[in-house]
Parts: C-alpha cells; sequence; structure tokens
C-alpha cells in the first residue's frame, strides 16, 4: 500500500516537466541513461562516460587526486564561513579567533575543521604526487599535467602557509617571521642576499618588503596574507584545478596502457 | 624519554606529521607491493600469446592484459562511470569528511599567546610542511637552503617528465622497468623531504640543537662544535699550511665544485658508455645534463650532512660575497 504510493509519487516527480527539465533523462537503469548521467550534469561530467575498468581499483589512484580536491572543496566551504568573522587587523585578529572559541555557533567546530582539512590536503597531495610518480603516470602524453600538478603543488603549500599568519598569535606569528626571513636571503633581490647589497638592495626595498608589506611581520603582512589566502591564491588555485582536471581528461583519462 | 617525544608528537600541529608519517609508509609498502607483483606477472607471461582479438599496441599491452585475474580476462575492458566510479568516489567522500569530522571535534587547532614580537620563542619553527627547508639552514646558507634549492626542486619536479625518456611503465606500477627513476624519487622524497621534517620536528630543540628523541630539551647544554672550512680541512691532514689563504681557498672551492659535477657527469657517462647502454644515446646530451645537475644537486645534501656531522667542515667555497 505505502510503497504504491511512493511508487505513485515518484511517476509524477519523474513525469513532471520540472523534473525533466532539470535531468532531461528517464529514471530507469538503461545503458542509455547512464551515459546521459555523465554527460547531462555539469559535475559529473568531469567524468568519461566510461572509464578502464581497472581505474575502480583502489591501487589504481588510491583515490588522492579526488580526496585532494575534496578536502578544496571542505576548506572553500569552512574558509567563506570563517571569512564572515573574521577581520584582518592586529586589532581584531587575535580577538576573532576567541570569538570563534567562545561566541560563534560551532565555531571551534569550524575553525577545526578548516585546519585540520589544510595540513590534510598536503598530506594528500604528496601522497597524489607519489602515485602519479609510482605508476608513471606522467609520461607522454600527461607531461604537462604534472607540471600543472607541481603548481598547485606549490599553490597548495602557500595557502598553507599564509593562512598560518592569520590567527596573529605566536604559532603563526614566528613561523611566519623565519619563513619570510629566508626571503632577506634571495640573492640579487634580498638585503641579505649574495650581491643584494651591491646593487643597492635594503630592508625596506628588497623582496621580503614587497611580500610583509613592510620591514617586520605587522599590519600590512597579516592583510597582505588574508588577500593572497582569501582571494588571489584560491582563485588561481581553481583556474590551474580546471585546467588539471580538463587536462587529465583530454589525455585519455586516468593512466592505464588500454 | 617516552614522555618528551609524546609531549611533541601531541601537540595538535605536529598530529598530521605522525599521520603523514604512517600514510606515506602504508603508501610506499602499497606501491611496492603492486609493483613487484606486476613485474611478477609480467616475467611469467613473457612468451605467452595474447588473449583472442586483442589487437597489439606494441610492448606495454601483454603486461596489463595478464594483470586482470583469470577470471576477469574475458570481461569488458570499460566499465560505465556511473554508477560504479561515481559510487565509489562517493563513499570515499563520505569516509574523508567522516575523518574529518571525528578529528575537529575532539582536537582544537592550536591558538597560542597573542602574537609578540619581543618574545622570541626558542626554537621558532616553520609550519611542519617547510621545517625540512628549516633543518637545511643547518647545512647550507639562506640562500641556498630557503631560496635557491626549492627552486630547484620545483623546476627539478617540473623537468621529470621531460627528461625521462623511458618509455616503459606508463600507467602501471613497475619496478623492473625503471629502477632508476623510483630510487631517486623515494630517496628524494622519502629519506630526504621526510625525514628531515621528522628530524626537524622530533629532534630540533632550543637553538635548533640536535636532541636524540625522548632527550630532554636543555636550553643549556653546552654544544663546542668548531667548524672548519674545506681548504683548512685539506690543510690540516696534508700538512700544507699555504692552503690555509683566502685565495687558495676560493681556488680549491671553484675546484672542488667544478670536479663535483664534472665527475659526477662524466664517470657514469664513461660507464654506461662502457655498458654499450642505450639510455645516453636516447637522453642526449642536453637532457643528460639536466637530470646530472639535479640529481648531483639532490646528493649535495646528504653529502654536506655527511660532511658536517663528521668532518665538522662547514664551508666548501667560501667568497667575499657568498659562502657554499
Ligand atoms: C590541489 C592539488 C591537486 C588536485 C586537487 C589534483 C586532482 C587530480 C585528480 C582528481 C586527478 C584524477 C586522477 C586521480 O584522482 O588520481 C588528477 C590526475 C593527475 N594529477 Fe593531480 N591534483 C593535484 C595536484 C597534483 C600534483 C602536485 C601533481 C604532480 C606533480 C599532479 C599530477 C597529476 C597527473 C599527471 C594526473 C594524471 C594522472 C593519470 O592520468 O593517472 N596533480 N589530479
Amino acid at each position: 500500500m505505502l510503497t504504491e504510493q511512493i511508487e505513485e509519487i515518484k511517476e509524477i516527480i519523474i513525469g513532471s516537466r520540472v523534473y525533466k527539465s532539470i535531468f532531461r533523462r528517464g529514471f530507469e537503469d538503461t545503458p542509455k541513461n547512464r551515459v546521459l548521467a555523465i554527460l547531462g550534469n555539469v559535475f559529473l561530467h568531469l567524468h568519461p562516460p566510461y572509464v578502464k575498468r581497472h581505474a575502480l581499483k583502489f591501487t589504481h589512484s588510491w583515490c588522492m587526486g579526488g580526496i585532494t580536491f575534496l578536502l578544496f572543496l571542505v576548506l572553500c566551504f569552512t574558509g567563506v564561513f570563517l571569512c564572515f568573522y573574521y577581520h584582518p587587523d592586529k586589532i581584531n585578529a587575535y580577538r576573532d579567533m576567541k570569538y570563534f572559541e567562545y561566541d560563534v555557533p560551532f565555531g571551534v567546530v569550524l575553525r577545526n575543521m578548516h585546519r585540520w582539512a589544510a595540513h590534510l590536503m598536503v598530506i594528500t597531495v604528496w601522497l597524489h604526487m607519489t602515485r602519479v610518480f609510482m605508476t608513471g603516470s606522467y609520461k607522454p602524453p600527461r607531461e604537462f599535467n604534472w607540471v600543472v600538478g607541481v603548481f598547485l603543488l606549490v599553490l597548495t603549500l602557500l595557502l598553507s602557509f599564509t593562512g598560518y599568519l592569520l590567527p596573529d598569535d605566536q604559532l603563526g606569528f614566528w613561523a611566519v617571521t623565519v619563513g619570510t626571513n629566508m626571503a632577506r636571503a634571495t640573492p640579487l633581490l634580498g638585503h641579505e642576499g649574495p650581491f643584494g647589497e651591491q646593487l643597492g638592495v635594503t630592508a625596506y626595498n628588497d623582496i621580503r618588503f614587497a611580500l610583509l608589506g613592510g620591514s617586520v611581520v605587522g599590519g600590512n603582512a597579516l592583510l597582505r596574507a588574508y588577500v593572497w589566502h582569501c582571494v588571489a591564491m584560491p582563485v588561481t588555485a581553481i583556474i590551474f584545478l580546471a585546467v588539471h582536471f580538463w587536462r587529465t581528461r583530454k589525455d585519455g583519462g586516468t593512466a592505464g596502457p588500454l | 624519554m617516552w614522555h618528551n617525544i609524546f609531549k611533541i608528537a601531541s601537540k595538535p600541529d605536529n598530529i598530521p606529521i605522525v599521520g603523514m608519517l604512517l600514510l606515506v609508509l602504508f603508501f610506499w609498502f602499497l606501491s611496492f607491493w603492486a609493483a613487484f607483483k606486476n613485474d611478477r606477472i609480467r616475467r611469467a607471461a613473457a612468451g605467452r600469446p595474447r588473449p583472442e582479438g586483442e589487437k597489439s599496441k606494441g610492448d606495454v599491452v601483454d603486461v596489463i592484459d595478464f594483470m586482470y585475474p583469470e577470471e576477469e580476462q574475458g570481461l569488458p575492458k570499460k566499465v560505465n562511470c556511473w554508477p560504479h566510479l561515481v559510487k565509489l568516489e562517493f563513499i570515499c567522500a563520505i569516509a574523508v569528511m567522516a575523518l574529518l569530522m571525528f578529528w575537529s571535534i575532539p582536537i582544537d587547532a592550536p591558538l597560542e599567546e597573542p602574537s609578540d614580537s619581543t618574545l622570541t620563542p626558542n626554537p621558532s619553527k616553520a609550519p611542519w610542511y617547510f621545517l625540512g627547508l628549516q633543518d637545511m639552514l643547518v647545512y647550507f646558507d639562506p640562500w641556498i637552503a630557503g631560496v635557491l634549492l626549492p627552486t630547484f626542486i620545483i623546476v627539478g619536479l617540473m623537468v621529470i617528465p621531460y627528461v625521462d625518456v623511458n618509455p616503459k611503465g606508463n600507467g602501471y606500477y613497475t619496478f623492473a622497468e625503471r629502477p632508476f627513476a623510483i630510487l631517486v624519487y623515494w630517496f628524494g622524497f622519502f629519506v630526504l623531504w621526510v625525514l628531515e621534517i621528522v628530524i626537524g620536528t622530533f629532534c630540533r630543540g632550543p637553538g635548533w640543537m640536535f636532541f636524540w628523541p625522548g632527550q630532554e630539551w636543555d636550553p643549556h647544554r653546552v654544544v663546542s662544535e668548531v667548524n672548519i672550512n674545506w681548504n683548512e680541512f685539506l690543510a690540516n691532514i696534508s700538512g700544507i699550511t699555504a692552503l690555509k689563504t683566502e685565495t687558495a681557498g676560493l681556488l680549491l672551492g671553484i675546484l672542488t665544485i667544478l670536479a663535483y659535477f664534472g665527475l659526477g657527469m662524466a664517470l657514469p657517462y664513461l660507464w654506461l658508455k662502457r655498458q654499450e647502454s642505450t639510455i645516453i644515446y636516447r637522453l642526449g646530451l642536453i637532457r643528460y645534463g639536466v637530470v646530472g645537475f639535479f640529481f648531483w644537486t639532490m646528493m649535495a645534501l646528504p653529502i654536506k650532512i655527511v660532511l658536517r656531522l663528521v668532518f665538522s667542515i662547514k664551508y666548501i667555497l667560501v667568497t667575499p660575497w657568498f659562502n657554499i
């Protein structure tokens, strides 16, 4: 009785113009519909309609690229919510962390998820790269996609690094101080690097100054880290990701010699 | 002893390192297991006829054909992405989300005291994934450890597909068909990158001094190390004091570095030639040089670590502008 009613409701939904306008395919499990499920969906059509059977094995890809992308999405999602509450200036930044801890609904879990997903993403990117290397998937015709991948690797690390400063606590402050101190030593462009002094580079016009917006890690550095972290680098990463996924498909799907 | 290890490992920001170690070990094992299995299948399959109706695509096909278990040989080579792959991705996504939630509820992201530029923590450490670079500062000056070598790592990774001319092992695990590539990657990734992170996290205490895991981090420990430069070292063992001058140091340093890269590239070349290997012809001179350059630049790190720890040698080349 109940199942009959459910069947009836299903028929109504599937037969409706709204359903058809969105999915444009029948509901039955036919070979044609299986293909259309992929082709008719902008998100799923990142996939080809058919995959090689061995690509389903766990050992083939470890799922690592996909997991990395999932974590990237989680980071975008939780990041937007963090942005609602966070002010990138020396007065508010640390205070906002305390708000997350004591005031914001689910603020603690939100911040934890953002941080742990970020750490995890660094690890999964390395593992994904290792998988691609071990299966020789950078070989022709996939050479260029490997290069795109290296850009993504660097972006992932830099995203994580710029985010580290934002809580404006001792941990992030000194980690970023140590990190950007290396920029002082850049050959030619840093004021402590080889030939920097000879070229008239000082602490006030070298590459570290450009990164920090000052000669110390202060308010300007916080703002720059924030803009890189929340706008410039995610957008860049999304562009590279689009190329990466597109190339993976155009190069014949995940590698396999069939 | 365990107390100190546990204290470091259980810092919230260090938990990922422990996880990474386990994951890297697991996947290391998994990929080598798969590679050796494939190699075994391939060896056993050598000479067996191709399955019916299989069109030949050269060398690679026969490996994969026999990599499927017997009972799956007849099944279609391709399957529908929906539902077979999408289903797996969905399960995988749910598993990762569950893991992330369970991690995020009990373990809080660290938040230390508000930043204070007058209170320098000792040791001050970079985020864990950069600790390898920070630890290289012990062995190289900042412009090499912090700028040049990271650039070389990035560029070196990018050139891999263009210098690896070995057509085999494209798209499946194998060790026998590309041992050199795999060994170099694992040495660079596992031994140098990951191990340096572990050392940077667990063994570097106050003043970036080295402590064995479990040793108490005593900031007042006195380490008396007198480091000497390469030319002084040579002068000491040969007894020729003239080598101690600045000019001699400069010349010796340049000669040593030239010899290092020169011999490093020439000797394998001659050896390969004597083996009548075709690799050098397939590579060509430019690619051979690129591989040699990046390989020996990478090997400079372990070599300098040994020189420093065993012989207390600090610089190979000392100039008025920079030291190597
Ligand atoms: C933000 C980081 C990255 C994301 C989200 C990502 C995502 C993906 C995904 C989803 C795939 C499909 C196959 C799979 O899941 O393994 C893939 C393939 C690939 N990735 Fe990445 N990737 C990233 C970084 C990298 C890096 C660092 C490299 C290498 C240096 C790389 C090189 C490749 C190559 C060569 C392929 C094609 C592999 C094949 O055909 O089997 N990717 N990537």
